[in-house]
């Protein structure tokens, strides 16, 4: 019998997840630590194990007679995403270790719903049966909801409700294609089958295709905030707590470019493409108008996500352009977007714990009081406005050149976008870290990052380093995915590939 | 002159006989029992009956025993096995539910003497007594014997007849709450004059339909729809007025006005117990009736059925929307489940080789996921309380979770089940309906019924929010109560969970019941 391994990996969390129901009190830190860092090996161990192509599949029957599996595979793109849930978690957990209780809300139950999120996020990353991939998208939404309503602001309950209805309107318009494919699944194969093998091959009528998309579609565009239903991410990320915005921005919006590859593409090719030249004008809007409103926010949450809302922008745009540059600068964009969010979102939480607010008027002058604060401030701007020489520098330049080649008027527009990256960044950075040294600075800042918070800071700006440097390492496993998804849709690179240029 | 005697199968008939047979019991032990004992026989009557009727419908389920029964009368069939069974489980939780003492300071929730006038005399002094009202066990026991009827009958008269005895005894218990006793009288009469009225439709659309069929006969309604003699027109006016009495029990719009009244009235025990075994007698009667009787003209009604879904789910969903005591959401909230169910009505699909949904089969799941959410979130109901008793309002409901976070954790679990949140056995229950409705050609009413969840979600999700995210409200807290309501409420919890995480057995089950035996 064969191990099942991508199981095993998401059980880890979730057992961890139901010991911290024990009352351990003190405890429940370093319990919860220890299973993400044993779900981080686990995850390690996949990366390790995996061969390509199907080699750690598994199939289960869960309702048979409704084709239905409990199905999980990991293809390369998913497997970057699993390596980015299981390293940013640990990092989260390390980051809000001093989180204080506010009434039963307490650091357990954090540690336990970041775990339960941590072990939904990895079924979704890693179902291969539309129904099942349905049914941790929708679960994941439980967990994150009472992390946003449960710990941080003064408005977090509105911000929670905010949240979970933009999901729930967009996961109830994909539920109306998911029932769609079952239908068609009958007409078109014989057979009910929600498997993705089943499903990719199907021959749909052309305007059901395109319909049944449009229903993903919706769903993943809410996910990964695009403008217009972006509204929702400032408002969480301004109440919750930075480390839940990380799982929030690093991870689960990442369920929406995910899904787009694996969904949209891999089920409707003829529909995706018929979509591009919408898709790829709401991605120019999005980077854009996403960039505008990070130069014009006041407070750094609300800014660090209408920063997202540009790069998610961008993810989306080298996605439909359909060239193997785009879409292999698209997934790493994801991988290296969640690395430097998390580091903002995170350094930014260590200046909140300081100063007690996230308005940029309170601060001025820090990097005089703490320099290395500060410095890890840069460090995560330059990252977030793609500096060469940073991981996320690759990843933009890979999706700009694969507009480019489709359409170079679209590569120039994305290319302002990088413009006003700088632009919101330094801003910020110089409105926040350098002048004169304040009246509350001075006396709110009087300790510099201190040990934990360096420990928090060092992985990320280490995998941004490394990656930034040697992208090969994750395009390398990037690669096959792309490949297969252009050859399903049936499009070829307009030019020599530019991709290379990216190693 | 030759008369053929009777045939009476017992034995498959045995399940219905048992629960007849000990509320008869129960109207006994009112009768010789001292006032002392009865509480506890009556208790324990209904218990072992239940369970035994719950045997009997084993044994011949296990033998596989199907068949019409009763010179024509009841049709024992596998969606009938499931109705049944469904019917004596959530009858046994709910009615546990009425034997709850220990919230009240030693009384149940029923009115110590109900005959008495509120604020009298006679009523001071029974309450001062202790006096309680034991009959409410055989009534419930009653009213249940009529819903397993009347979900099976193949004929219409058996199915009047069930129709009464499933809802006189209701109508009474509605009117035997202890606390705000005129509220409960008014509900009682206010619904005992709509539902006379509505069994008064049911009567004359009966009338109609025998005029076309010349036949009270499902089986020779269907006949004479196939070869149709004459008065189409005789047939359409008497399904409408007899869809008319079955909705109005039902509780689908336009005839869903008791609801919320009845609903808030009604002692929150027979809330319960109504919420659930009425819904599912009603549907399963009105499915069995417009599939078997008239699933050759579904041409006919199905467009009528299709709109009265419609604005079921979304007048149900936007008046939950406007509700400040729980109560009266809930009520709303089973409005609006039973336009769900009647979603996969609409689509009269029918099981094949290569599709295992059929609308049999999901409406069944959507009740039992609905059953199980409803029994824990009306026990949870009993329980939330302020000095002058239940708290309904949901204002003070605010920071339960801080006072009992796990009374609150399974309301949580029920509210999400309610709203068809994925892992839930809500989820799957939509999930099953809209399937049904999309293969019966019917996908402008799934997108209808999706917008009206997304709606609902908001609903259940402002519970919730209240609950988990609010400063706690004063002086209201969550009473001890005994096992009689912890049982329903963990058990409702679970399943839910359950039937949203496994449901591969029971969907087995479910659907190899989903064709009706005519």
């Amino acid at each position: 019998m064969t191990v099942p391994w991508l199981t095993l990996l998401g059980l880890v969390p979730l057992v961890g997840a139901g010991a911290l129901l024990l009352p351990i009190k003190e405890l429940a830190r370093y319990l919860g630590m220890f299973f993400a860092l044993l779900t981080a090996a686990a995850g390690i161990g996949v990366a390790v194990l995996y061969t390509g192509g199907a080699s750690l599949a598994e199939k289960v029957a869960w309702m048979p007679n409704f084709g239905t599996w409990w199905a999980l595979n990991v293809d390369g793109m998913g497997l970057v995403m699993v390596l980015l849930t299981v390293a940013l978690t640990p990092v989260v957990l390390l980051a809000e270790w001093k989180l204080d209780s506010v009434g039963r809300w307490t650091p357990q139950a954090f540690v336990a719903l970041v775990l339960l999120l941590e072990s939904l996020s990895l079924y979704t990353f890693l179902a291969a049966d539309v129904l099942l991939f349905y049914l941790f998208f929708e679960a994941t939404l439980i967990p994150m909801y009472f992390l946003i309503g449960g710990f941080g602001g003064a408005q977090r309950a509105q911000a929670a409700v905010k949240f979970l209805l933009f999901s729930l309107a967009g996961g109830l318009v994909m539920l109306i294609s998911v029932i769609g494919l079952y239908v068609y699944s009958i007409r078109v194969l014989g057979t009910p089958s929600y498997l993705l093998g089943d499903l990719a091959g199907m021959a749909l009528p052309t305007d059901v295709g395109r319909w049944l998309m449009l229903g993903f579609l919706v769903a993943f565009i809410v996910k990964a905030p695009m403008v217009p239903v972006h509204t929702w991410l400032p408002t969480a990320t301004e109440q919750a707590t930075p480390g839940t915005s990380v799982l929030l921005v690093g991870i689960l919006d990442k369920i929406g470019t995910f899904g787009m590859i694996k969904f949209c593409l891999g089920l409707f090719p003829e529909a995706s493409q018929w979509v591009a030249p919408a898709m790829v004008v709401l991605a120019l809007i999005s980077i854009i108008y996403g960039a505008i409103a990070a130069i014009g926010s006041s407070d750094m949450l609300r800014l660090i996500a209408y920063t997202s809302v540009s790069h998610f922008g961008f993810m989306v745009l080298g996605i439909y352009t359909f060239t193997s540059a785009g879409i292999s600068g698209s997934i790493f964009y994801m991988v290296n977007h969640g690395f430097s969010t998390a580091a903002l979102f995170l350094v930014v939480g260590m200046l909140i714990a300081r100063r007690g607010s996230s308005k940029v008027a309170d601060f001025g002058g820090v990097e005089k009081v703490a320099p290395v604060l500060a410095g890890f401030l840069l460090f995560a701007g330059l990252s977030g406005l793609a500096l060469p020489g940073l991981s996320s520098f690759v990843s933009e330049f890979m999706v700009m050149a694969g507009a480019w080649s489709r359409q170079p008027w679209v590569g120039a527009i994305a290319a302002l976008g990088t413009v006003l990256a700088a632009v919101y960044i330094l801003l910020m950075y110089q409105r926040t870290m350098t002048g004169p040294v304040s009246e509350a600075t001075a006396k709110y800042f009087t300790t510099d990052a201190g040990l934990r918070e360096k420990w928090v800071a060092a992985p990320l700006i280490a995998v941004i380093l490394i990656l930034g440097f040697v992208p090969g390492l994750a395009l390398k496993v990037i690669e096959p995915t792309t490949q297969q998804t252009m050859s399903h849709v049936g499009v070829t690179d307009p030019v020599a590939p530019l991709g290379e240029e990216g190693k | 002159m030759n008369i053929a005697t009777p045939t009476f199968e017992w034995l498959q008939l045995a399940p219905v006989l048992t629960v007849l047979l000990v509320a008869c019991l129960g109207v006994v032990v009112e009768a010789v029992a001292p006032r002392a004992y009865r509480f506890v026989l009556q208790v324990s009557l209904v218990v072992l009956g239940l369970l035994a009727a719950l045997g009997f419908l084993a044994v011949n389920y296990v033998n596989e025993s199907v068949g019409i029964l009763a010179e024509g009368a009841v049709a024992l069939d596998r969606p009938t096995y499931l109705i049944w069974g469904a019917l004596l489980v959530f009858g046994l939780l709910s009615i546990l539910l009425f034997a709850e003492r220990k919230l009240d300071n030693g009384v149940s929730a029923f009115a110590a003497s109900a005959a008495s006038i509120p604020g009298s005399v006679s009523e001071t002094d029974s309450s001062a007594a202790r006096h309680e009202h034991t009959e409410v066990f055989p009534l419930a026991l009653f009213s249940l014997s009529g819903m397993m009827v009347f979900a099976s009958a193949t004929d219409l008269i058996t199915a009047f007849v069930a129709l009464e005895v499933m809802s006189l005894p209701l109508y009474l218990l509605s009117g035997m709450a202890r606390r705000r006793r005129l509220l409960s009288q008014e509900a009682a009469l206010k619904y005992f004059l709509l539902g006379s009225m509505s069994s008064a439709f049911f009567l004359f659309g009966m009338a109609l339909v025998y005029g076309y069929a010349g036949s009270f006969d499902y089986k020779a309604i269907d006949a004479a729809v196939f070869t149709p003699t004459y008065g189409h027109g005789l047939l359409l006016t008497g399904a409408a007025l007899m869809a008319v009495g079955l909705l109005f029990k039902i509780g689908a719009v336009p005839f869903h006005n008791w609801v919320p009244d009845v609903y808030v009235g009604a002692p929150t025990p027979v809330t319960g117990f109504m919420a659930i075994t009425t819904k599912l007698a009603a549907v399963g009667a009105t499915a069995r009736f417009f599939f078997v009787a008239l699933g050759a003209d579904r041409w006919s009604w199905q467009p009528l059925l299709a709109a009265v879904a419609l604005v079921t789910m979304i007048v149900g969903v936007v008046l939950a929307l406007t509700q400040t005591d729980i109560k009266r959401l809930l009520a709303y909230s089973s409005v609006s489940h039973a336009g769900f169910i009647l979603v996969a009505v609409v689509g009269a699909t029918v099981a094949t080789t290569s599709n295992y949904t059929s609308s049999v089969a999901s409406i069944i799941f959507y009740l039992l996921a609905y059953g199980f959410a409803t029994v824990a979130a009306f026990a949870v109901v009993t329980m939330v309380r302020d000095a002058a008793g239940e708290a309904n309002d949901i204002t003070s409901w605010a920071g339960l979770g801080q006072k009992n976070p796990v009374i609150a954790a399974a309301f949580a679990i029920v509210m999400l089940s309610f709203a068809g949140i994925p892992l839930t056995g809500g989820f799957i229950g939509k999930w099953e309906v809209f399937t049904a409705a999309w293969q019966g050609g019917y996908s402008w009413l799934v997108v209808a019924g999706v917008i009206a969840s997304l709606i609902a979600a908001y609903v259940y999700l402002k519970v919730i929010v209240s609950m988990f995210f609010a400063a706690p409200a004063e002086g209201v807290s969550v009473g001890k109560a005994g096992l009689v309501t912890l049982v329903p409420v963990g058990v409702g919890a679970i399943a839910s969970i359950y039937l949203g995480i496994f449901p591969g057995p029971v969907m087995d089950v479910v659907t190899a019941a989903s064709i009706f035996l005519r």
